[in-house]
């Protein structure tokens, strides 16, 4: 029996879920192969910021080592960007002129970073923090002594400047709004963070727009709106991430924000699909780990011939600094009907603020202290009534199982 | 402290020297007063006594045992001829029915109520309660008449002439030994001809009220005991004579088991009556007659012995408002919280020109409105005498150092009198010295004229002094082994040496209720406190019981005036308002209220009675009516309350309620007030003395708020809570937690908010036993494992085998915990099973 060509075009952490997922659900159906812009097999690109950081090698966050995909039959091309796809022929066209012929494709093209659209941002010396290559080209950057800004104060950000930190180098972030990672934190919480980045020496600058970036042949500083100079021998941007749609664009696929896929994470042309953060659903794009399993296993049934519906799910972040306990899930932007319970203990820099709608958890933020973290995200992804806990809800699993 | 600055003790003793001698000589003798204690010891009394009555030239000097014994002080005097107390406590033993009066012995004389129930164990003393509140004693009574308040004349009149119908009315004794009889039964049957009048006045049922009059009529060996249900009463001496009249009618007075039984609220309430410390007395038991003035003169060596009575305290606080007293020393109590009217009582203080107050307790109500604040010895700094409800002397030794400044009350009075230019009379260097003056003076000239007869005592050496056992008056020259029973001889201190029957037309209490005041106040004791609480509110334990101002009605009025249970009220009458949480309660009868005496504007913003209740007095003994004054219910529209817990000790100020008891480390404030929640959240974190670094909770919608600090050490140093009326969590793990000084891991230390251990079973809950610090979740606990009496829970967890006074309470437990009633029902032959009564 002539098995069907399976082309996943990305090597992320979407597209190798979708592969195990399919190899679980069908296994031997599909003759798998897998195009990766990156020089490397797949690694865990959530663990790049501790690699940034010191605290983790290369190899201690690769995930699946070549091994693995000869092992399971997969053909991986490595340093291979795929460039075209021909739909009516089904087939992929490479970088490197090689075509590839489909039954079902997959898109895993995951983000790029948004780019900072300000004079000077092409300089030496500004980068982006987006995959192993951008870590292992600060790391050339660093050294004692040397000055970083990283511009923007969100997750990426933030990690980005704890790992420069670590590396010995004067770190500056510079963030739009007035407080970090507003996407996440409310303002309490964002000052508790500031002040413990603050106390780890790293500058944070808030409110604070890059009206352009200093230097002739390499990068020299940032200027701020307001005037001020931030001397810079290094800038990372880290302002966001936008889906990587060129290729889907290119081949005439439904696109807005992300590839539009439907609940089976089929795109607009049946034999493609897409998922992991450049798929977009419900319109809708995902950026966190969770939901692109999710969408790898629906894909994965679709491809098994199960018929299979993608529920987003709120979603939860950590933030990988290591000695701040950060947790942050669902959704606390301020609502009508919504509910705030907030506990703060400035002196320990905790905090935590669950948001509760019709008696059912919404949102949590928890700071300094994140072991009820899973309790709270189950009780937002189940939307269990709080009502009968309520009076102890702030408190954790240990009392609302005791109440 | 002069005028708020610290001074030594020669600028503040030669301070009111001056004050006092240069107001004596611009306004006369009756310009100054002394106001006194029944806390103080016999010698400070009579040293106090003497400077007044003898070389001031007033009796100007009262003692708050006119607000606790007056009326019995007077009833005796009626009856007797003079103030004796006949029985002594083994009569508690040897009666085979004990009925108390307007007594809740078994809170405030537990010591004596426990030897009754002892007694009842072995002999089925048969017990009857007559108080309008049902108490703990009256709960463990075989038969309770919660009659209505102010009626005991009316029963007592009834209970006569019932008595005048049956055998056990003692005709001989009568005819021999006593006068006025007849015409105080033809009174009694005017009151009370049938049992169906006396049962409607009083509020009883026929049967009850029969059942009674046949118990007493049949028991012969009969005592019945009586408090400050009866005494603080504008019909207070005609309620004592009504009482001793029944025990005269009867002939049981002197002979073991039987007798009218005064007792005595204060420690030495008996001492100040014995040195003459009412200002109607003039000394050791000899009123103001030519004779006595004259007899007192010539052993005083004084200058000018004062000729007639003093003002007795309310109309003596009355004269310090009208400034006709320019000059007041207090000494170790608390008129401004104590004392009826006491609005009237604070402003009077205020506006006097001269205010000494000397007490072993800086900060009280009435010290504050002091000119000069003496710092006196406590009772167990002290050395001196006491006498007690059966008349017996007992040493009191120091045991403990004075603390830092503080002198004993006689040494006080001897260093002013000295400087007052009286050096010669008051040459006394210590106690011994004064009890050998006393006990001289009590023997003066009697020849058998007064029963208060210390001439046995008189010549005591110091060491015999210091060694002296205790010992019942009267103790004549030749005895030395004093007197258990007086009247045994049947001869009383009378002109005629008859005791003398005493009329007692009935009538209601002095104010009545009206539909501006349609509810009775009543005011009392808790079970753990002491009077104004400056001593015993420091106490934690004592405090677990009762740790804020409740004011208790019955839920028909409740409904009534639409007061919530828990929630908070103001209580009005014409003189003035106080503030209280409200507890529904069906131990008052409709129509009644009742507020604890003991709060103060030191403990509560508005917890005091004294500004609600009114000052009608007894016409004869001058006591105030404590215990009933008209006034109105009406609740406040709280909405957050709050409790803190702190190490400060301060008067919050600006709120609409606090009241503060002292906790393990420190103390609780309970606050509650009528600004939105938010506001009050503001205003509970303004007392917070260590909010900046506060770790807190907020629930923006309910309006839960809490916050607590802790210290480096992660110990709980502060806490607050804030919360919507009636949600509050209990407090008691936090308070544990708060007095434990144990520091909190980090890991819980987010829990401390939930005010709760994550093991809901811990704790100790809130305490029932005081004496061993038992709470109600362990009881419940060993009741829920088995315990079934009062005795297992006494092996078990000790609780109830000291004091025994939360013993109802352990019962109630039990009945409520396991569904069984352990009380021992009237008529059943008597097994209650109390834990000192079996082993453990």
């Amino acid at each position: 029996m002539i098995r069907e060509r399976l082309l996943v075009v990305g090597n992320g952490m979407a597209g190798i879920r979708a592969i195990e997922e399919v190899l679980a659900r069908a296994p031997g159906r599909y003759d798998i192969a897998v195009f990766g812009a990156e020089p490397h097999p797949a690694y865990s690109r959530i663990m790049l910021s501790p690699m940034l950081a010191g605290e983790k090698r290369f190899d201690e966050i690769v995930t699946h080592d070549r091994a693995w995909y000869e092992a399971n039959g997969i053909a991986l091309h490595t340093g291979v960007r795929v460039t075209a796809i021909h739909r009516d022929a089904r087939i992929v066209v490479t970088g490197d002129g090689r075509s590839f012929a489909y039954d079902r494709l997959i898109l895993a093209t995951g983000s790029e970073p948004a780019p900072l659209p300000v004079p000077g941002s092409e300089l030496p010396g500004v980068m982006t923090f987006r995959n192993a290559g951008d870590v292992e080209a600060m790391l050339r950057q660093t050294r004692d002594g040397a000055r970083a800004v990283v511009i923007g104060g969100g997750l990426l950000g933030l990690e980005a400047a704890y790992g420069l930190k670590q590396r010995g180098m004067g770190v500056t972030v510079v963030h739009l709004m007035p407080h970090l990672m507003e996407r996440q934190l409310d303002r309490e919480a964002a000052s508790l963070l500031q002040r413990e980045l603050e106390a780890r020496g790293i500058e944070v600058v808030c409110s604070a727009r890059t009206a352009g970036i200093s230097g002739t042949r390499q990068v020299r500083g940032v200027e701020l709106a307001d005037g001020r100079h931030l001397p810079a021998d290094l800038v990372v941007v880290a302002i966001g991430v936008r889906p990587d749609i060129a290729l889907a664009r290119e081949a005439g696929l439904v696109t807005a924000r992300g590839v539009v896929v439907d609940g089976a994470m089929r795109t607009s042309d049946p034999h493609i699909f897409a998922a992991g953060e450049c798929a977009e659903h419900d319109g809708v794009c995902h950026g966190l780990i969770a939901p692109l399993y999710d969408m790898a296993k629906i894909l994965a049934a679709t491809l098994a011939g199960e018929t299979a519906s993608y529920a987003p799910l709120p979603t939860a972040t950590r933030l990988k600094v290591s000695g701040i306990e950060l947790f942050s899930a669902g959704d606390f932007s301020h609502d009508e009907g919504c509910e705030d319970i907030i506990l703060r203990d400035p002196r320990r820099g905790a905090y935590r603020r669950l948001v509760l709608k019709n008696g059912r958890l919404i949102g949590a933020v928890l700071y300094g202290e994140t072991s009820d973290g899973a309790f709270f995200f189950d009780l937002i992804q189940s939307g269990a009534d709080t009502a009968s806990m309520r009076d102890v809800l702030i408190f954790g699993r240990a009392l609302c199982e005791a109440a | 402290m002069v005028d708020g600055e610290p001074a030594d003790w020669n600028t503040a003793l030669d301070l009111v020297a001056r004050r006092f001698n240069e107001t004596i000589a611009a306004h006369g003798p009756d310009s100054v007063a002394f106001y006194v204690s029944g806390q103080l010891l016999t010698e400070d009394y009579y040293v106090a006594n003497k400077l007044m009555k003898g070389f001031i030239g007033s009796a100007n000097i009262d003692t708050n045992s006119r607000l606790c014994m007056a009326s019995s002080v007077a009833g005796h005097t009626r009856a007797f001829g003079e103030d004796i107390v006949p029985c002594c406590y083994e009569d508690l033993d040897e009666a085979d029915l004990v009925v108390l009066v307007g007594s809740n012995a078994a809170w405030c004389h537990p010591i004596l109520f426990r030897r009754l129930t002892d007694a009842r164990e072995r002999r089925g003393t048969k017990i009857v309660a007559i108080d309008p509140r049902r108490t703990a004693t009256a709960a463990d009574a075989d038969l309770f008449l919660q009659l209505n308040p102010g009626t005991d004349v009316e029963l007592f009149n009834g209970l006569l002439a019932n008595l005048a119908g049956t055998p056990s009315l003692d005709s001989d004794y009568i005819d021999q030994f006593t006068t006025g009889f007849h015409e105080t039964l033809e009174q009694a049957r005017t009151d009370a001809p049938d049992i169906r009048t006396i049962a409607e006045i009083c509020g009883l049922r026929q049967d009850d009220v029969r059942t009674f009059f046949e118990l007493f009529a049949k028991t012969e060996r009969t005592v019945t005991i009586y408090s400050q249900g009866v005494n603080q009463s504008s019909r207070g001496t005609d309620k004592v004579n009504a009482i001793i009249n029944c025990h005269l009618a009867t002939g049981r007075i002197g002979r073991p088991g039987t007798g009218p039984f005064s007792f005595t609220g204060q420690p030495n309430a008996m001492g100040g009556r014995e040195v003459g410390g009412l200002s109607n007395q003039l000394a050791a038991h000899m009123d103001f007659t030519p004779e006595n003035i004259d007899r007192v003169r010539r052993f005083w060596g004084a200058p000018r012995v004062a000729g007639r009575p003093g003002l007795k305290a309310v109309d003596l606080f009355s004269a310090v408002g009208e400034k006709r007293i320019k000059a007041i020393w207090v000494m170790g109590t608390n008129p401004a919280a104590s004392l009826p009217d006491g609005n009237s009582v604070r402003m009077a203080l205020k506006n006097c020109d001269f205010v000494v107050v000397s007490d072993c307790v800086a900060d009280t109500d009435t010290g504050r409105l002091a000119d000069v604040l003496l710092p006196a010895a406590g009772w167990g700094e002290k050395d001196g005498t006491v006498t007690n409800s059966e008349r017996r002397i007992s040493r009191q030794r120091a045991f403990m150092p004075l603390p830092q400044e503080a002198q004993p009350d006689w040494w006080i009075v001897t260093e002013i009198a000295r400087r007052m230019g009286f050096a010669d009379a008051f040459a006394y260097r210590r106690p011994s010295e004064i009890f050998r003056e006393h006990a001289a003076l009590s023997t003066f000239e009697n020849n058998d004229s007064r029963v208060f007869d210390l001439g046995g005592l008189a010549g005591f050496d110091d060491r015999q002094y210091d060694l002296l056992p205790p010992i019942q008056w009267p103790v004549p020259i030749g005895e030395q082994s004093g007197k258990a029973r007086i009247f045994a001889d049947r001869k009383f201190p009378t002109p005629d040496g008859r005791a003398r029957f005493v009329a007692t037309p009935y009538r209601g209490p002095a104010n009545a209720t009206d539909d501006s005041a349609p509810l009775v106040l009543n005011t009392g004791r808790m079970r753990d406190q002491w009077h104004t609480m400056t001593r015993t509110g420091e106490v934690p334990r004592l405090m677990s019981q009762a740790p804020e101002p409740l004011l208790d009605i019955h839920p028909s009025d409740a409904a009534r005036f639409g007061i919530a249970d828990g929630g908070i009220a103001e209580i009005s009458s014409s003189w003035g308002r106080a503030i209280a949480r409200v507890r529904h309660t069906t131990d008052q009868k409709p129509g009644q209220a009742f507020l604890p005496m003991h709060w103060t504007d030191n403990l509560s913003a508005r917890g005091t009675p004294g500004r609600v209740v009114n000052p009608a007095c007894d016409a004869v003994s001058g006591q105030p009516e404590l215990k009933h004054t008209p006034a109105r219910v009406t609740p406040l529209n709280i909405r957050w309350e709050g409790v803190l817990l702190s190490h400060v000790r301060f008067r919050p100020r600006g709120l609409t309620h606090w009241s503060r008891s002292a906790v393990t480390g420190g103390y609780a404030y309970r606050l509650a007030g009528e600004e939105p929640i938010g506001e009050g959240i503001l205003l509970g974190l303004s007392l917070m003395k260590e909010r900046k670094d506060a770790l807190d909770i907020h629930d923006k919608r309910r309006g839960i708020f809490r916050a607590a600090s802790f210290d480096a050490g992660g110990v709980l140093t502060e806490c607050l809570l804030v919360a919507p009326p009636g949600e509050l969590p209990d407090t008691a793990w936090l308070a544990e937690l708060f007095g434990s000084g144990s520091p909190v891991p980090a890991a819980d230390r987010l829990l401390v908010l939930a005010a709760r251990p994550v093991a809901a079973s811990a704790g100790e809950g809130r305490i029932v036993c005081s004496c061993f610090g038992v709470g109600e979740t362990r009881i419940a606990r060993a009741i829920g494992d088995g315990a079934r009496d009062t005795c297992a829970l006494g092996r078990l967890l000790r609780c109830g085998t000291n004091c025994g006074s939360c013993l109802p309470e352990l019962r109630d437990l039990i009945s409520r915990e396991a569904g069984h009633i352990p009380a021992t029902p009237f008529d059943s032959a008597p097994g209650g099973k109390d834990p000192l009564a079996c082993t453990i």
